[in-house]
């Protein structure tokens, strides 16, 4: 017995041994999902990541509920106001529930910029479920709780926990109606490169011969054509009178057609390898028809490497959003995104002075790193029967 | 020097420490190597006999570990051409990646596999491969060693050596492969060799094993689930199952006198050729052996073949672990059945 | 067991005709090169092959890798189409046809009574159904039963290859090699065939479940009255489980007779080799053994004549020109040798 297959074996074995005794039947009856899910929960940066992920989009869909503030409403009086600081001990000592201070606004005498001075006799607790700007969750339900702030007023000195932009618009709420745009963007993406990169790679891989070198040569050039400028070049081609909606499915588009290659190659090579299984040849034996052999032996046999393959590409969509309307191609202002908040920080002056506004940055990073994990760990139990 | 001693491996332990529990790949084995001699080394897969091997080359992989026991290798210098002195190492003491392990092995212990596609690396020829190895170890420049190499794979008996230095693994067929492999060490691990080759080429290899081992009195140690080899190149048998040597004898008491139920087992279960032609054109059933290897997690208390042993004893098989037996000179067993047969019963 | 022996020469018609007759069978795979796929050549991996199985009997295939056995299997089923030839198989249903014409549901009909066991227990079962699925997969899909009359089939195939009834909810992953060999039989044997091609059926199994298997197929073969084609490349395998043997060589078939006749005097020079190759479990050394020089021709670029010519020990002028015809030298012992007459070759019992 060869190191290689010994160690195959181990490994075998270890899936079956993480059941614990007397759940043997359990496991023997274990469908490939489940087995995919035993085989993922191991994996603990990917659970973490999932969470993770899960809070984005939660906060993402649920965008009106969980912002403090509507993203649009300019707080003239609080212009690149400083993220506020949050307190549990008064000025005398005394402990309270999470509260802010009301501030003073001045101006610096040289600089002629805005000075924020806490003024420590008001405080304004943090609620959960308080009342606020008036909204209407996905343009339908009317309603203006939020999920935490001060509640509402004008009296009331307002939250902004990671401070406003140059014209007073809270960053925060921003960054949350922006995940709703900069993650759709990319999901939206994967699933036009789905459609492509199943039906290109499967027609390549399924008919093989002319019509598979000829969709092969094209992934390859595809391929070698530099990223950027060419999504650049697209990008710059949209007619600048379309509306926002439009051009936000003509970016997902243009981020689609680069994406497609990889899958449809995933997919070839799958399709391929399984041609030449044995179970695929059994099943055809038994009498089982062309459609039946690929939708039952075949597309369950590579669905979790697909799956695999685009958890992997989203993190590319993510970052291509980002750039093209950080460069000012892809979506613009009023629309809100990731992207677009960053426009804001093109100016060096604001980002030395207003620092905060780049908290988009970190957001993209830590969304594209969680992606990467949840992939890493998709991958390793993608395929329950090899190890 | 034909029963010179070059390798004693004693009460050998190597485990695998998995997060589901501990295998006792090898649990106390005791073999000896002795020059121009080839031990054979019989047992279904999954018994420890290549972990044995790996663990004389010290290549256990990870996360196993030799846990107890020694293996001493006495390395033999050659001064001049008559005059050689005797270096005793102690394998288990030295680090799997220190220098002297590395100088030993792949020079004076190599190693054959069963897939020789996977002991090569693909993107380079042949010859620069044999080279390295070459350079390696002794004091050469690059084309002494090219020379050296075309000089072992001419003795190797692959037609036009000074072609196939140059050739890529891939180009080779599975029994040149095995060919290109085979240097002259003093100890030569050959870890199922042939399994993966068709009979008419295994019997070449074979051949060539044989024709290498006299001409440099070298010891072989012949992994393989295939009595039927053994039977052709061995001398002495050592027969394992689940870690242990059941059975240690020279091969031709192994065949006309096995005495562990495990040993006569797996020879009846396997088809025999004379067996065959007596019975002219007659079925036959062949005789099995009952259930299957067990998990190597489990540790059964007693004997570890009890549960498949058609002479199974209740309460001695399966709750006292037999102690290694010398039933005649020479040939021992771990088998309760010759308790009182022992010339010496020697402690566990 | 034992079996007249009937062949297909035109002396001796018998009134029962062999179950499967292959005729001039081929199975040529071309080599293509370059961007429009152009045929540069083909490897001839079935290069003319004949042979018949008789009902009830158990025919061993045999030879080295590439020799072109599995692929011969494979295009008894029209798993693979052949190049070439006549399959003619006598179906209980649509009577004596020739497989290598049929298409579709006529194919689908024929695969009732000719099934196939794979030499690899893993790679041959979906790991993603059950074995319910598995081994109902060809009575659902040919329309023989369904619900629970198939769950019934189901639960009887499994009993009877020795697992239990119980286990149908179980996945592959829960068997171990044997077992796993044991559904791959069930599920080939669910829709009652007639004729079981057993592709290496015991070659990545251990000794002693080996031995099991075998024994399976044995008592399945008693009970269900089966013919098998076994191909196998081990010839202690071969002989324990065969009545009669056919011995292949770089996609041609050079020898087919009983495995007794086969085994003690063979008539080809390749088989006398092959022979005296099998390791035999037994320590008495052997005072001839014959050792073949060489490495076996490559099917793409065989060579002129008899393709075995330049490893031959026996070679004369007319093998190197002159391909030799497969004739039966003696009832029921077919030879591809132009010295078959005059070569007293060595059996296995000579070699011992």
């Amino acid at each position: 017995m060869s190191k290689k297959t010994l160690q195959k074996k181990q490994l075998g074995r270890k899936t079956r041994r993480q059941i614990p005794e007397g759940q043997e039947e359990e496991f023997y009856r274990a469908g490939q999902w489940q087995l995919v899910w035993w085989k993922f929960r191991r994996h603990k940066l990917a659970q973490m990541a999932m969470v993770v992920l899960g809070i984005l989009y939660f906060i993402a869909i649920f965008a009106e509920f969980a912002s403090p503030h509507d993203p649009l409403r300019r707080y003239k009086q609080y212009l690149s106001f400083p993220p506020t600081a949050i307190h549990i001990r008064d000025a005398q000592g005394r402990f309270h529930t999470p509260f802010i201070y009301g501030m003073k606004m001045g101006r610096d005498p040289v600089t002629f910029r805005p000075t924020y001075e806490e003024n420590t006799s008001i405080i304004y607790p943090i609620g959960l479920f308080v009342r606020g700007d008036p909204y209407k969750l996905w343009g339908l339900i009317p309603s203006d709780i939020h999920l935490f702030g001060v509640g509402g007023g004008d009296e009331v000195m307002p939250l902004f926990l990671m401070g406003t932009d140059t014209i007073g618009r809270d960053v925060l709420s921003r960054i949350f109606y922006g995940a709703r745009i900069s993650l759709s963007v990319g999901l939206i993406g994967i699933a036009i490169s789905f459609v492509l990169g199943l039906l290109l790679g499967g027609i390549s891989g399924f008919f093989g011969g002319v019509v598979d070198e000829i969709i092969q040569r094209v992934i390859e050039v595809i391929t070698t054509l530099p990223t950027i400028p060419l999504f650049m070049a697209l990008a710059a081609a949209l007619p600048r009178e379309w509306p926002q909606l439009r051009i936000y499915f003509a970016t997902t588009l243009i981020l689609s057609i680069l994406g497609w290659t990889g899958l449809a190659r995933t997919v070839r090579g799958r399709l391929l390898s399984m041609r030449e299984e044995d179970f695929v040849l059994a099943a055809k034996l038994d009498g089982e028809s062309e459609a039946a052999i690929i939708a039952r032996y075949m597309i369950p046999g590579f669905l979790s490497y697909i799956i695999v393959s685009l958890t992997g590409s989203l993190p590319g969509m993510i970052l291509g959003e980002t750039s093209l309307s950080f460069l000012g191609i892809g979506l613009n202002p009023p629309t809100i995104s990731w992207g677009v908040m960053l426009q804001d920080a093109q100016d060096i002056m604001n980002v030395a002075h207003y620092p905060w506004i780049l908290w988009p940055v970190p957001v993209v990073v830590l969304a594209v790193l969680m992606f990467n994990f949840l992939g890493d760990g998709l991958r390793d139990a993608a395929d329950p029967y090899v190890s | 020097m034909s029963d010179q001693v070059l390798a004693e491996i004693k009460n050998l332990h190597t485990y695998f420490y998995l997060a589901e529990g501990v295998v006792r790949a090898v649990d106390g084995v005791d073999l000896t190597i002795k020059a121009g001699r080839t031990l054979g080394i019989v047992g279904e897969s999954g018994c420890g006999k290549s972990i044995t091997a790996l663990s004389l080359m010290q290549l256990v992989p990870s996360p196993g570990k030799i846990e107890e026991g020694e293996i001493t290798y006495y390395q033999t210098i050659h001064q001049t051409e008559s005059a050689s002195t005797s270096n005793v190492i102690e394998i288990t003491k030295l680090k799997p990646n220190s220098r002297e392990m590395r100088a030993i092995r792949g020079n004076q212990i190599s190693m054959v596999f069963q897939e020789p596609m996977a002991a090569m690396l693909p993107v380079r020829t042949v010859g620069a491969q044999i080279m390295e190895a070459i350079m390696l170890h002794q004091q050469v420049n690059k084309v002494e060693a090219r020379e050296r190499a075309i000089d072992i794979l001419a003795r190797a008996k692959l037609p036009n050596a000074d072609r196939i230095v140059d050739t890529y693994p891939f180009q080779l067929s599975g029994g040149m492969r095995q060919r290109a492999l085979s240097c002259n060490p003093d100890i030569l691990i050959a870890d199922e060799p042939t399994t993966a080759l068709d009979v008419t080429t295994e019997a070449q290899i074979l051949d060539l094993m044989r024709e290498l081992q006299r001409e440099y009195n070298m010891a072989i140690m012949y992994i393989t689930h295939n009595l039927g080899v053994i039977a052709e190149m061995a001398q002495e048998v050592a027969v394992m199952y689940m870690g242990k040597v059941v059975e240690q004898t020279d091969v031709a008491s192994i065949f006309r006198n096995p005495l562990h139920p495990y040993t006569q087992a797996l020879l009846r279960s396997i088809p025999q050729l004379d067996d065959v032609m007596a019975r002219a054109g007659q079925k036959k059933r062949l005789e099995t052996i009952k259930g299957m290897v067990p998990d190597p997690y489990s540790v059964l208390p007693g004997c570890s073949f009890h549960p498949r042993c058609p002479q199974f004893m209740e309460g001695v098989c399966n709750e006292v672990e037999p102690a290694v037996i010398e039933v005649e000179p020479g040939h021992i067993v771990r088998c309760h059945l010759y308790a009182s047969r022992s010339t010496k019963a020697r402690a566990n | 067991m034992t079996k007249q022996t009937n062949t297909h020469s035109a002396s001796q018609i018998q009134a029962q005709p062999p179950l499967l007759e292959v005729k001039a069978l081929k199975k040529y795979f071309p080599i293509q090169r370059g961007f429009f796929k152009r045929v540069v050549g083909h490897v001839k991996a079935v290069d003319g092959v004949d042979f018949y199985v008789n009902e009830g009997e158990t025919m061993g295939l045999v030879g080295e890798s590439g020799c072109g056995k599995t692929t011969t299997g494979r295009c008894i089923l029209k798993a693979i189409a052949p190049s070439s030839g006549e399959i003619w198989f006598q179906d209980p249903n649509l009577g004596r046809i020739d497989v290598s014409t049929l298409e579709h549901e006529q194919l689908i009909h024929v695969r009732r009574n000719m099934r196939m066991i794979f030499q690899d227990p893993y790679a041959s079962l979906n790991p993603r159904m059950t074995l319910l699925e598995i081994v109902g997969a060809p009575l659902r899909a040919m329309n023989l039963a369904s619900g629970k009359e198939l769950e019934d089939r189901v639960a009887e195939m499994l009993r009877r290859v020795g697992l239990r009834p119980e286990y149908m909810r179980r996945y592959p992953h829960a068997f171990s090699g044997g077992q796993r060999q044991r559904i791959g039989l069930a599920r080939a044997l669910a829709p009652q065939p007639k004729f079981l091609v057993c592709d290496e059926p015991v070659s990545a199994l251990d000794v002693s479940v080996q031995a099991q298997i075998l024994n399976l197929l044995q008592e399945l073969q008693e009970e269900m009255g089966l013919t098998y084609l076994f191909v196998a490349h081990d010839l202690s395998v071969v002989a324990h489980i065969s009545e009669r043997v056919a011995v292949m060589y770089v996609g041609k078939m050079v020898e087919m007779a009983t495995t007794h006749e086969l085994f003690m005097t063979p008539k080809h020079p390749y088989t006398e080799a092959l022979m005296s190759a099998i390791p035999r479990p037994d320590p008495t050394p052997r005072d001839k053994r014959i050792l073949l020089t060489g490495e076996v021709a490559n099917p793409a670029k065989p060579p002129s004549g008899c393709y075995f010519h330049p490893r031959c020990t026996y070679v004369k002028d007319i093998c190197k020109t002159e391909e030799p015809a497969f004739d039966e030298i003696s009832p029921g012992h077919f030879v591809k040798c132009h010295r078959a007459a005059e070569l007293n070759l060595s059996g296995v019992m000579n070699l011992a």
